[in-house]
């Protein structure tokens, strides 16, 4: 499926400067994948040592938290819009 | 340099700028102290405190303010009331509530982590500072912001009470509203502060931001006379308040101010938003997000950043979290307003509702020392109390017309709060 990432900008100095990037991926596992072969340098600042999508990384599918979508077993379909958000929050 | 920002994670350090997130590995950022620099100062010693003025200025030694920062407004150092009537009620004793319902300038403890994020934006050269905001937050940004001339814009869930939304507009911010829920103002939030050059509190300024929560945490030590509680019951949001009492209290202990002891930490949510208490309650170290459902707006955080480090604090501690029902945050409120005189906002009645589990099922004993945290104002949050109090029949102004319905009135049965 073909889809946009939206990489923020405490990221963009691993990816070049790139703030968008169109790929093809099937689930969250191929993005990851993806990127990582993109871009070798981002590679270790979104999986911890044992290859682990880090804990404050927040994965959103057209403004919807991927977890809520199914997380991993999410299907991404033509078009979709993902954006990597570093957890923030207080309200 | 006596404080600079460090990574929770890898440690990394980044020294002093408007960054929240570590760029190597994602984690959140901290300020970090030279404690032994503070220590061999002599700057923050029971006695330098004493001498300071009665708000939370009084330890600006660790607090992350620049070098010539002059505070412009006396914010904190509420009351620590010793709840005699509300204990009685329990059945219980030794409890105090720490009452931020009064705390200035805008009635809730948001007003310390602002003064100490603002106190930063002026530094880092900030024209415009910003929030994405359950309502309290958004109140104390806009009037502080006023009060030190930033340009002010708030961000906030459309569904955000209307007291809230007044108490924002009327200190001349721009006010924008976001059809979703706050973790979707929050996200859209960390996209604008990634193109637009301006003071987040809770985003790019956030870890200075969060350092104003210790101060609740320090005025708890220094008016119980310099000691620790044995608990301390707080409600979670993004959780970020709960690890900051306790990071104070470390420090107090570290720096010699206080006599080590365990505290434990005791967490409150609703249970129509409790991805925080649900998670320790399940024995989980990592919270899975929820879609909030409940009167407590101001603890609607489904995706809490900090929950990760506030389920840490609450089960190294020894403590416990739980949640309440919608029905018991309204008993609550009334409960406390009762008993104490305090008039307190839906998470105010979220902590007390917990606390009294707490008390029942026995993980807090009668005779330690407890502490309730109440951090808002009830006059917020009126509308959850609209339906529970009848529109009185107006009498007309003469002594027997009064008499006939005092007469009526001691007929009935005195209300009783469950």
């Amino acid at each position: 499926m073909n889809i946009t990432v939206q990489i923020p900008s405490a990221l963009r100095r691993h990816t070049g400067g790139t703030a968008k990037v169109s790929c093809a991926a099937a689930n969250l596992n191929d993005l990851f994948s993806t990127l990582d072969e993109k871009f070798p340098d981002l590679k270790p600042h979104l999986r911890d040592e044992s290859g682990q999508i880090r804990r404050f990384l927040n994965v959103y599918v057209n403004e919807e938290d991927i977890r809520f979508l199914g997380g991993p077993s999410y299907t991404f379909q033509d078009g979709d819009e993902v954006l990597l958000v570093p957890s923030i929050a207080g309200g | 340099m006596r404080y600079e920002l460090r990574c929770r994670e890898c440690h990394k350090n980044w020294g002093n700028v408007p960054k929240s997130i570590c760029e190597d590995c994602f984690s959140p950022l901290e300020v970090f102290y030279d404690y032994d620099s503070i220590r061999n100062s002599g700057d923050f010693t029971r006695e330098k405190i004493a001498q300071g003025p009665p708000n939370i200025w009084r330890y600006s030694a660790l607090l992350p303010l620049p070098g010539n920062f002059e505070p412009t407004l006396p914010v904190g150092f509420t009351p620590l009331i010793k709840a005699s009537g509300l204990a009685r009620e329990l059945g219980t004793k030794n409890l105090y509530i720490k009452n931020d319902a009064v705390c200035l300038p805008t009635l809730s403890f948001k007003d310390r982590v602002v003064a100490v994020a603002l106190a930063n934006a002026r530094s880092f050269g900030f024209d415009t500072v910003s929030c994405s905001s359950t309502g309290n937050l958004a109140n104390a940004t806009a009037a502080q912001a006023a009060r030190n001339g930033f340009k002010c814009w708030i961000f906030i869930p459309a569904d955000l009470e209307a007291a809230k939304i007044i108490g924002t507009q009327v200190f001349g911010a721009k006010l924008v509203r976001i059809s979703g829920s706050y973790d979707q103002v929050n996200r859209l939030c960390s996209q604008i502060a990634d193109e637009h050059n301006w003071g987040f509190v809770n985003v790019n300024l956030r870890p200075y931001y969060a350092e104003g929560s210790k101060t609740v945490g320090y005025e708890i030590a220094e008016q119980l006379g310099w000691r620790l509680p044995d608990n301390v019951v707080c409600p979670m949001a993004g959780g970020s308040l709960i690890v900051k009492i306790k990071k104070a209290f470390e420090e107090l202990i570290q720096l010699g101010l206080v006599e080590p002891k365990p505290v434990k930490f005791f967490g409150a949510q609703a249970t129509g938003c409790s991805p925080i208490s649900t998670a320790v309650k399940l024995g989980n170290m990592d919270i899975e997000p929820q879609k909030p459902s409940t009167i407590a707006r101001s603890l609607a955080i489904g995706n809490p950043a900090d929950g990760h480090y506030a389920i840490k604090t609450i089960t190294q501690s020894g403590g416990w979290s739980e949640d309440v029902s919608d029905p018991e945050i309204v008993k609550s409120i009334q409960l406390l307003a009762e008993t104490e005189g305090i008039f307190t906002e839906t998470a105010g009645g979220v902590t007390l509702g917990c606390a009294r589990k707490l008390y029942k099922s026995d993980r807090i004993l009668p005779n330690e020392t407890t502490v309730l945290c109440i951090t808002g104002n009830g006059l917020k949050t009126t509308d959850v109390l609209a339906g529970e109090y009848e529109t009185e029949e107006p009498i007309a102004p003469k002594l027997a017309e009064f008499e006939k319905y005092l007469g009526q009135t001691l007929d009935v049965q005195e209300p009783v709060v469950a």
